[in-house]
């Protein structure tokens, strides 16, 4: 008995206490997307704008964006993180996985927004220019609630996609969910149920909205 | 900007990450093989089968699509210790790809299915085609014609994805570059390179998917 409380214990076993630790990865999860997620889908937008309107933009801004959606985020994120450095502008990991994954948001979004606009009837936006409306007018009350319904569906997998990508900011070093289980499993040594809660952590943010938009789709669908 | 670009360590290297490419497509395709036939398992489970195949089925796919790609291999890589299974890099990389493939997969055959009419599958039978027979001949291969697109995307998607074998030890493109990258200390350029390569793949991809529906689409 007394040798056993005299030796020291290395590894301490996940508890209760460590949910808390848990609980605060998650909410820089979501600070990071929901940051690049907001700025990258306004931007996404405009870009789709830009992609639809003008046919420069769609070879140059196009090819751009396509470098950025035929990369892999996680090559993308060290690229990013090791040319500060060299510029002499050292970077937060905070800022800059927020800034990889809102252009990489604002990539993929582009796409998307670009199909929204063009899946308003062509018929539709002349009967409104017709009936004296400007080219802005047109976009704002006709071309954005039609457009925006019909790109919901691709706009939240990418979301959620990002949601999910988030974790590889954990490379550069930003306490998010993965982090965190890599640091309590490093201390407990029980990488099984460390993984499967933070799985759990990861689905309890990303399920119900895939939820909840399917719902809204559905609603939307039989107006 | 004091920072001198060596590009020779990279050039020496370029063979190098060639082969490493090779691997991540050899990754990438073989994990794409087993997610489609595990995925079409998976969607019709989901559409045809009984309670529990419905239930595994789902649950299977939800968790596929609702966590990281990153925390799937995690799982095949050190959760799985927990019960003593110890797999190799390369299984690592293939059982997460596989995994998180069928998940994305069977939802797009489950639509595929759902959009072949019934009366497809009615003539099929009147015809004197056995149930296997028509699902073979008959819908199967509408199915694929349907989610063709869908697929390449996945393909892609899968090449993107395979680069996360660089966490796990697995030395395919971006493990083989971050190997030679740490041992010349030129981060930069090595991660340049590495992307360029996943470019020209991706496009490569892309290119033979294209002419690859133009083959198999005729009809």
């Amino acid at each position: 008995m007394s040798e056993s409380a005299s030796t020291i214990q290395f590894f301490t076993g996940f508890s209760v206490n460590d949910l808390p630790f848990l609980a605060q990865a998650a909410g820089g999860t979501l600070l990071i997307s929901i940051i690049s997620i907001s700025i990258g889908s306004i931007l996404g937008c405009l870009f789709g704008w830009a992609l639809y309107a003008s046919r420069y933009a769609r070879y140059i801004l196009g090819s751009i964006l396509d470098i950025f959606r035929s990369v892999p985020l996680i090559i993308q994120l060290l690229l990013f993180f090791n040319f500060f450095p060299i510029l002499g502008i050292p970077l937060e990991p905070f800022a800059a996985g927020c800034i990889v994954l809102t252009v990489y948001t604002s990539a993929l979004v582009a796409q998307v927004a670009r199909g929204g606009i063009e899946a308003v009837p062509e018929s539709m936006r002349r009967a409104s220019r017709s009936l004296g409306m400007s080219y802005f007018q047109d976009m704002r009350y006709v071309v954005w609630p039609i457009g925006a319904r019909a790109m919901l569906p691709a706009w939240t997998g990418v979301a959620l996609g990002v949601l999910k990508d988030s974790a590889l900011v954990s490379v550069l070093g930003y306490l998010e969910l993965l982090r965190a289980s890599q640091i309590l499993i490093t201390r407990t040594q029980e990488p099984f149920i460390i993984l499967a809660i933070v799985g759990a952590f990861y689905f309890a943010l990303s399920y119900p909205i895939g939820k909840i938009t399917a719902r809204l789709e559905q609603r939307w669908q039989y107006d | 900007m004091d920072y001198t670009f060596h590009w020779r360590p990279v050039i020496k290297a370029l063979p190098d990450l060639f082969n490493a490419a090779l691997i991540t497509l050899e990754a990438a395709i073989l994990s794409m093989a087993i997610g489609i036939i595990i995925g079409l398992a998976l969607a019709m489970m989901r559409l045809y089968g009984n309670k529990t195949m419905y239930i595994f089925a789902t649950v299977w796919v939800e968790l596929a699509r609702n966590t990281p790609a990153l925390l799937q291999l995690f799982f095949f890589g050190f959760g799985l210790g927990a019960f003593g299974w110890h797999l190799s890099p390369f299984m690592i990389v293939l059982c997460g790809l596989a995994f998180n493939n069928a998940g994305y997969l069977a939802e797009n055959f489950r639509g595929g299915f759902q959009a072949i009419p019934k009366a497809q599958y009615n003539a099929a039978r009147c015809l004197g085609m056995s149930a296997s027979q028509t699902y073979l001949r008959i819908i199967i291969p509408q199915v694929f014609k349907l989610v063709y697109y869908p697929m390449t995307n996945q393909m892609v998607w899968a090449v993107l994805m395979s680069s996360l074998g660089m966490l796990v030890g697995f030395r395919e493109l971006s493990g083989e570059t971050q190997f030679l990258a740490s041992n010349t200390f030129r981060l930069f350029e090595f991660f340049l390179v590495a992307a360029v390569f996943y470019y020209v793949l991706v496009k490569a991809i892309l290119v033979a998917a294209h002419l690859l529906s133009r083959r198999l689409f005729t009809y």
